[in-house]
Order: C-alpha cells, then sequence, then structure tokens
C-alpha cells in the first residue's frame, strides 16, 4: 500500500468518456491493501468497465460486508454513495436499497468469508429473489483481515501458509448461484483484465442477479505453494470456457472480431454481449449443462471461468414485486397517505 | 338447594372454553360484536395455544357498561366446550355463577358444583339432528351455543343478524344457514330455560364513535399513513398479523388503480438478520421502512441494530412482546423487551421507544415513528404486546389532520449542494447532534459519503483517531437527548386528595389500571399517577418520582424492567421504587394490582397526607 495521495491534477490528454468524464473520476480513495492483492486489481476493472460504459458514477451504490474484499468500495467510485455494513449481511441491506430505488445500478462487493461462510443464507435469498444487482465476490480462500484462517471456499486438502490442511468440501459459489436462480453468473481472475472487464459490463447491463466469482488471490496469506487460489495455481488451471465483447446497445458493432466461432447475446438494455468460444462445446445458455461441466472440471481440480450462465429474458424483484416505475423514496404525502376521508370508512367499519 | 343466581346487568364475564381449530373463534367474535352494538363496551381477550388444532384455547368477554379496558379477573359464566380443561374451567367460576355446556351427554353431579347454575343444552345431539356433514356438525355447533347464549342473556337477534349479513354478503347460501342454526339455539333456550337471566345485557349508547380493532392492525394503518414504503418481516407470533395487515391496508390505500401497480414493497425475508438489513437499506435510500418482530427476533437483529445506531439510519421497527426468555410463552403477551430494546447492540448504544397503550396509540405512534425515525436517524422502537397486538381492543376513533406532511429530516439536496452548502455527513451544523444526510444518487461531484460501522470523523472518512471517536459518541449522546424534546410525553394526572405515593406504569398495563385506580380510591388508597410514553425519560418523568415518598411501578415482566430504566437513568433511589409485577403470560388484572397495591401500601405505610395531618 502507499501512503501517498493521488494528485488532482489530471493529464490534459486524459481520454474521456460520453459523459466527459475521465477515467480518474471513477476512482475512489487510495488502497490500504497490501501490494499486489487481487482486489485491487478488480477495483481496477471495475472502474475501467464503468468509465466505458458511460455510467454516470453517483448513479451507482456500492454496498458491501465485512472483510478485505468489502473494504475495496472505498477504493472506487469515490462519487457514489457506500455502504460498509455487516459481516454476511450485505445482500439484505442491497436488497433494501434496491427496494427504495430502482433506479440506481447496486454493486455489491463481498468475500468468500462474508459471502460463503457467514453469510451464507443473504447470498442465497438475495439471488432466488433477483435483486436486480451485480454481486462480485472477490474469492481468495482465506481470511485476510484475521490473519490466513480458511474460508469456507478453501478446496479440501490446499494447504495455509502456517502449514495446515483444510479438511473441509469447499463451496463452489458459482454452482450454487446458479442452482439458486441467479439469471447471471461468472468466474473471472483477477489477474485477467482482458476476460473480467467485459464480463462486469455484461453484468451491469444484465437485468436480475448477476453473480460474478472472481478468483483473486491473497498475497499475503494465499499465494504459496499448496494454495489452489494462488496465482500460479490458478494461471496453470484456468480452464476459460469463452471470452467476451461487450457493446452498448447505441454501438454499432465494429470491433474486429477474433477467429473462431462466435454468438451474440442481446441484454435487457439493448446491449450485446459477443461471445468468443474457447469450448465449442459450452453454451452459457443450457444452466443443467453448466452445473455438470463445472462439476467435472472442479473434480479435476480446474478453475472454470467465463460467463457460465445466462439468461436474457430475465425478470427481477421490482417486477415480481409490481411496484410502480417512481422510485419509493420519491413518492410524495400524495401518492401515499389515504387522508382523513379514508379513514373515517375505515373506522365506520370497524363498529 | 338451588344456587344462588349472579344478577348483574351489563357487568360481567363470559368465557368460552373452546378446543383450537373447531371455528369458535368467528362466533366468538360475533358474540363480543353482538354486545357492542347493543351499546355496551367489551374488552376482549383471546387466550390461545401454539398450536393449529387441537390445545385448549379461550376467549374471554367482559362486558362492562363503565367501559373497563382490562381484564377483572374471575368469570360470571363459562361457555365450557372443552372436556380437557373442563375442571379448571368450572373451578374459575365465581359462586352464583353460570355454567353453559354441552349436556348431549349426561355428566354426573361430581363434574358440576353446587354453587353454581348449570345450563345444559344438547348441541351435539341438536347439530347432528339438523346436519350430516361432520365439519358443519363442527361449525354450526358454535352458532347454536351463540343463539342459545343471545336468548339467556337477552342479546338482541336481530343484530347477530345483521352480523351475518355483513359477513356473508352475497353469500346467501351461508347467511340462511347460519340465521337457522341461530334459531336452533335461540328456540332450545327459550324453550328450556327462564330467559333472560338475571346477569343479561340491556341496551345502551355507551359505545359512541369508537371502534374494535387490534393493535398490529392498527399499527399497520399508522405505518401505512406514516409514509412506510418498505416492510421486511419475518413471521413471528406475536407479531406476523402486523406485516400482513400492512399488506392488506397497502392493496387497499397503495394500488396505481390506473396500472394496477403497487406504491409500496413488502418482504417475507428469510430471518430476522435479513429483515433489519433490508430495512436498514431502504432507509439509508431514502425510504421509510420498518419491520414487524417479536423478542426473539429483536435478539437476532442486535448487531444491526447497532449499525443502525451509529451509522444512524431511520429504521422503525415495530416490537410484539411476547412471553419470553428464548422461545418462552410465544401466544402469551409481556412487557419483557424493554432492556433489549433499550440499550440493544453491543457497545454504547441507547434507542428510542414508544410505548403504546392502546390500538389507538398504536396507530398515532406508528406514524409518528416515522418522523421520529427521519427526523432523529436513529432506530424507533415502537413497543407493542401480544395484548395490545393481538386483541380487538374498543378504543376511540382514528384520527388524521390533512394539513399533516411527512416530516423527511435533515436531508440537503442537489439544488442545495449545487448553491454551495457544505455537507459533512456527521457535522451537527444545528448544535442537536443531528447531522445532514442525502440520499444516494443525489449530486454527480458533492454530497456522496461512505457509511460504515466503524469509527469516521466527521465528514464520514474513515478513523480510528480516539478523539474523533469521542466526538461523535458525544454528539450521539447531544442527538438522543434532542430525542426527549421530540417524544411523546408522559401521561400525568393527579389524585382527588394530595398525596406522597405515586404509581407508574406503561403500555397495555393501563387497561387495568384506570379501574384498579377508581378500586384504590374507593379503598381510601390515593394515588398520583404517570403514564410513561417514551425513552429517553424527559425531565418530567424524574420530576414526578422525586415529588413522591412510595411509587409502585406496575409492570408485566419478572425483572421490573421499567424500576431498572428509571433507576439507570433518572438518577432514582431505587427503594422508593416499589414493584408490582406480573409475568404469568396473562393480562394483567384490576384485581390483581387492586390487591398488590393495597398490601404494599399498608406495608409501607402509604396513606394520603389528608390523614397524616388529620
Amino acid at each position: 500500500m502507499t501512503y501517498l495521495a493521488k494528485p488532482k491534477l489530471h493529464h490534459p490528454d486524459l481520454p474521456v468518456n460520453a459523459l466527459g468524464h475521465t477515467r480518474r473520476d471513477y476512482e475512489g480513495a487510495v488502497s490500504t491493501l497490501c501490494a499486489g492483492c487481487g482486489h485491487d486489481s478488480i477495483s481496477a476493472a471495475l472502474i475501467q468497465a464503468l468509465f466505458e460504459m458511460d455510467v454516470p458514477p453517483h448513479r451507482v451504490a456500492k454496498l458491501s460486508g465485512i472483510g478485505c474484499s468489502s473494504k475495496t468500495p472505498t477504493y472506487f467510485l469515490g462519487n457514489s454513495h457506500g455502504f460498509n455494513s455487516v459481516h454476511g449481511r450485505m445482500p439484505s441491506v442491497l436488497t433494501g436499497a434496491s427496494l427504495a430505488n430502482r433506479e440506481l445500478i447496486y454493486l455489491g462487493v463481498s468475500g468468500d468469508g462474508d459471502s460463503a461462510s457467514i453469510g451464507l443464507g443473504q447470498f442465497a435469498h438475495v439471488l432466488r429473489r433477483g435483486v436486480d444487482m451485480v454481486y462480485i465476490v472477490e474469492n481468495n480462500g482465506v481470511y485476510g483481515l484475521t490473519k490466513g484462517q480458511f474460508s469456507a471456499t478453501a478446496d479440501k486438502g490446499s494447504k495455509s501458509k502456517r502449514g495446515a490442511t483444510n479438511n473441509d468440501e469447499p463451496i463452489d459459489l458459482v454452482l450454487l448461484a446458479l442452482a439458486l436462480g441467479a439469471t447471471f453468473v461468472a468466474r473471472g481472475f483477477s489477474g485477467d483484465k482482458t476476460q473480467l472487464v467485459p464480463l462486469i459490463k455484461a453484468a451491469v447491463a444484465h437485468r436480475g442477479a448477476a453473480f460474478i466469482d472472481v478468483i483473486s488471490p491473497c498475497v499475503a496469506f494465499n499465494n504459496h505453494a499448496g494454495s489452489t487460489k494462488s496465482y500460479d495455481y490458478v494461471r496453470e488451471h484456468n480452464d476459460a470456457v469463452n471470452r467476451l465483447d461487450f457493446w452498448p446497445s447505441r454501438d454499432e458493432i465494429t470491433t474486429e472480431i477474433a477467429p473462431g466461432a462466435t454468438r451474440d447475446v442481446l441484454l435487457h438494455d439493448g446491449g450485446t454481449v459477443r461471445l468468443h468460444k474457447l469450448r465449442d462445446d459450452y453454451d452459457p445458455s443450457d444452466k443443467v449443462a453448466a452445473m455438470s461441466y463445472l462439476e467435472s472440471r472442479r473434480a479435476r481440480g480446474e478453475v472454470v471461468t467465463g460467463l457460465l450462465y445466462v439468461k436474457p429474458d430475465s425478470a427481477d424483484m421490482h417486477d415480481a414485486l409490481e411496484t410502480v416505475d417512481a422510485p419509493l423514496n420519491a413518492l410524495s404525502d400524495a401518492d401515499l397517505v389515504p387522508g382523513s376521508v379514508a379513514l373515517a370508512a375505515l373506522n365506520a367499519s370497524l363498529r | 338447594m338451588a344456587p344462588r343466581q349472579l344478577a348483574r346487568v351489563n357487568d360481567f364475564v363470559v368465557k368460552f372454553a373452546n378446543v383450537n381449530g373447531s371455528g369458535s373463534a368467528s362466533a366468538n367474535g360475533l358474540f363480543a360484536k353482538a354486545v357492542l352494538r347493543m351499546g355496551v363496551p367489551v374488552a376482549a381477550r383471546n387466550i390461545f395455544p401454539s398450536n393449529i388444532q387441537g390445545l385448549p384455547t379461550w376467549y374471554e368477554v367482559r362486558i362492562t357498561e363503565a367501559g373497563w379496558r382490562g381484564r377483572r379477573g374471575g368469570v360470571d359464566l363459562m361457555v365450557a366446550m372443552n372436556p380437557q380443561t373442563w375442571d379448571k374451567d368450572v373451578a374459575e367460576l365465581e359462586a352464583g355463577g353460570y355454567l353453559f355446556y354441552d349436556s348431549t351427554k349426561p355428566l354426573p353431579a361430581a363434574k358440576l358444583r353446587a354453587d353454581v347454575n348449570a345450563l345444559g343444552v344438547p348441541l351435539t345431539a341438536i347439530c347432528n339432528a339438523a346436519y350430516s356433514d361432520p365439519r358443519q356438525r363442527q361449525l354450526f355447533k358454535n352458532i347454536i351455543y351463540l343463539g342459545a347464549l343471545s336468548a339467556l342473556l337477552d342479546l338482541d337477534p336481530m343484530e347477530i343478524e345483521r352480523l351475518f349479513a355483513e359477513q356473508y354478503k352475497g353469500k346467501e347460501a351461508l347467511l340462511e344457514s347460519n340465521r337457522k342454526a341461530l334459531h336452533m339455539g335461540r328456540d332450545y333456550a327459550l324453550a328450556n330455560f327462564a330467559c333472560p337471566l338475571p346477569m343479561k345485557v340491556e341496551r345502551r349508547d355507551n359505545v359512541g364513535e369508537r371502534v374494535f380493532i387490534d393493535g398490529n392492525a392498527a399499527a399497520a394503518l399508522g405505518a401505512v399513513y406514516g409514509g412506510a414504503t418498505v416492510a421486511a418481516w419475518y413471521p413471528i407470533t406475536p407479531s406476523s398479523s402486523l406485516a400482513e395487515a400492512f399488506q392488506k391496508y397497502c392493496a387497499r390505500f397503495r394500488t396505481d388503480k390506473a396500472t394496477g401497480r403497487k406504491r409500496y414493497a413488502i418482504l417475507q425475508a428469510e430471518d430476522e438478520l435479513s429483515s433489519i438489513g433490508m430495512v436498514i437499506g431502504a432507509a439509508w435510500n431514502g425510504a421509510r421502512a420498518f419491520t414487524a418482530t417479536s423478542g426473539p427476533g429483536v435478539s437476532l437483529m442486535q448487531e444491526f441494530l447497532g449499525l443502525a445506531y451509529f451509522a444512524e439510519i431511520p429504521v422503525v421497527l415495530f416490537d410484539v412482546q411476547r412471553g419470553s426468555p428464548s422461545t418462552g410463552m410465544p401466544t402469551r403477551t409481556q412487557q419483557a423487551d424493554l432492556l433489549s430494546c433499550a440499550y440493544a447492540s453491543h457497545g454504547d448504544t441507547k434507542h428510542v421507544l414508544l410505548l403504546p397503550e392502546d390500538p389507538r396509540e398504536c396507530f398515532d405512534m406508528a406514524a409518528q415513528a416515522f418522523d421520529l425515525a427521519d427526523r432523529l436517524q436513529t432506530p424507533i422502537f415502537v413497543m407493542l404486546d401480544l395484548d395490545i397486538g393481538m386483541q380487538d381492543w374498543l378504543v376511540e376513533p382514528f384520527a388524521w389532520d390533512d394539513a399533516r406532511r411527512m416530516d423527511r429530516g435533515k436531508v440537503t439536496t442537489a439544488d442545495e449542494l449545487d448553491a454551495g452548502k457544505e455537507f459533512g455527513r456527521y457535522l451537527d451544523v444545528d448544535g442537536d447532534g443531528i447531522p445532514y444526510r442525502t440520499y444516494p444518487g443525489t449530486h454527480p461531484t458533492k454530497g456522496s459519503f461512505f457509511t460504515r460501522g466503524t469509527t469516521k470523523d466527521r465528514y464520514a472518512r474513515y478513523t480510528e483517531e480516539g478523539p474523533a471517536y469521542v466526538d461523535n459518541m458525544q454528539r450521539l449522546l447531544r442527538k438522543f437527548e434532542t430525542a426527549k424534546s421530540l417524544l411523546p410525553k408522559p401521561v400525568i394526572e393527579r389524585a382527588p386528595v394530595p398525596t406522597r405515593a405515586g404509581v407508574i406504569w406503561f403500555g397495555s398495563t393501563g387497561a387495568a389500571m384506570a379501574e384498579s385506580l377508581a378500586e384504590l380510591e374507593r379503598q381510601g388508597v390515593h394515588l398520583d399517577r404517570m403514564r410513561v410514553r417514551a425513552f429517553p425519560f424527559q425531565d418530567e418523568v424524574g420530576e414526578f418520582i422525586a415529588e413522591h415518598e412510595h411509587l409502585f411501578v406496575v409492570e408485566q415482566n419478572r425483572d421490573a424492567q421499567l424500576k431498572m430504566l428509571l433507576v439507570n437513568e433518572c438518577g432514582v433511589d431505587p427503594d422508593k421504587l416499589i414493584s408490582v409485577l406480573n409475568y404469568d403470560g396473562t393480562p394483567i388484572t384490576e384485581r390483581f394490582i387492586s390487591r398488590e397495591i393495597a398490601e404494599k401500601a399498608r406495608l409501607f405505610n402509604v396513606t394520603p397526607i389528608r390523614k397524616l395531618a388529620g
């Protein structure tokens, strides 16, 4: 980490997006995480994705739980409201926030301890409710802030830095998310920004519960030989089933297309995801096949990455609740308070 | 020799002993409503088990022309429909009272009481002769006993028929079959007993404009009028019907007529942790939000409540208290969550409590709670209990001032930010300890802040510096002080005779309290009285205590929690406060309070000043 404050001055030639913002406008405070932490790469990917998508920074609400990953919302989108809530309970706070104002973009940032251990219950329920959000787990298999204990995503047989072996079966959040009804499920690797940035963009454009599990090595406590969440291990065992390009709705697709089979997926807001198939047999619209594929690769110790499942025409929680279009937090007395005449009629019915 | 017959008009207690799930609740409710329609007030209480079918359940209706709202204690007419509880039910009757029962099978004399008037009606035989379907036999048995009671107690059958007509509007077949069953019972009683009994109902005009409703429904209605748009809850007795009533009233009042879309959102969460989390998220994001729960739920919410206190989130929480600790007595009443709410969560926390005494105050305080939460930016607890929440009470009609507007508190807008207003989330600009907030998404470059449970400075920046922490905690104390000026004041009344003794209570205890005070006056025990309506306590509370030598503190828990709060917060001598405690799960009665206070008054030599002087 660095103690140097970022200078306010911008280079005059910094590129600007359609809103006139530079990338700096999407940054936050200086990170206090360890140098080389995977989480900082994820923050950088978020900054890049939102900058390139021309998202007004203040229209994003960042919510997190407790842990290293949950600290990161301080380090990006400095002009957004953020909420560092309690351990494992970010999903409920995010759900409530979404109920209050359906117009903002909700970004939930969590870790493997926060989501798979203490927060597994809320992780499950926020996905099955179809809350319109991007839920990112920065997954390193250990508790960083309390110095290296295993979390529930640590693989069985993997070794801690102190030499202890993990005896428990890991929880695979991607498989769980599929089973629980998430309508966008992806896995990325903090060491592969090229793959991660378009995954984030597609997740933002998706309507409904979008979940991204990002393997994010902990350089302090889980980057050694014997770990299955180290940079070396993930690079060696990364089975990327596809790569993405993302186009917002208004752009014509002009980018040069890489060779190989492609498939376009039209997202809810009109954006398009172009999938470059790296595995011919992988179909991200087939949930059952996806689960089977994931399970088989996991048994081999491989880490499957890419867009694993997407249901483009999904509905969200507000659709299910049939709430009005206007944000609930903006409704007036006239919208909400039935008044004295209605009350008199009600009184009459209670005698 | 025939037993004495209690002779009372419009002042007696009828108790129905039933089997849960037998459909008796509807008939019993009709009985209470028919009395009300005759202009005579009732105080009705459903005493039910944690069970859906099979266990004993009771419904107690106190017919009280004087309008007393509490339980009196004792029973004058027992409708004994449950063989399981027969012995206990019969034993509960006053001498000279009446025992109404199903006489289809002859009962040995030993099962009856010589000093009680037996009123046997062959309900099963009448039913079996009239109906072949077992479910009909069971359900109409209840209506048949209602018919027999109407003859015995001189209830106007037309009032019951009118209630049928309202209940079965558009279902003519049901209406007719109920009417028929009613008259079967009525005709039997008229033919076999001297009707009416000397104990009976006479028409009066003592109900007036009052309405008959339970506190959970009233609180839910108050939440609608208070502008709540988000409710997140987890089912728990006795609070579930509050969330369900909110759903019902919202469907009626908040559905957009043109589109059918909803101006509210209700989520049944996976647990209480999640429900309070959702409320916090919604309130942080500028919606008025609440949860309804009971003691065990409040325990589960502790961590989040500390966050809401420290991060200053305007949460409203309805706690419908039940018998505790642990799972305790889910279907019985207590006032035992006072401490766990007042000081909820770890560390130095204190919370605002509102203490309604009846459904009318549930409505008022529910609506007020949302203004208070926004104004104070802190959790507001509205403390109901099962007795208020789940029982129908006869209360003053609800009223609303159409000129009233929601007080959204200190919210800085985009225009104010553009005009150059300084924003620091935890700055005490006005000296009242209450900072300004912005809703997420307000402004592209100004007014955003990071909300956290960890220590922060006045501009919401993370810090672990001691002075910044202390500065913030001191401001929270100032805010708590400010709360006192916004909360409902205690209701203080003087005894007709100057006295050095007083009595203090809160919440549902008030129902029996008024009557006890009248009874104690009659016995020469004069007490000044104070009903506490909110926490933190205003100065008036401490002053009232200081003015008196002895004070009885009447409450419905074992550990004297109100007394503890008073001792702790008002710095009073604990020996001045004499506890009167009822915590068996049943609502406190007039007789219990009167007896306890009369005895303790003798013990402490509590007498009016006049007598001391004379």
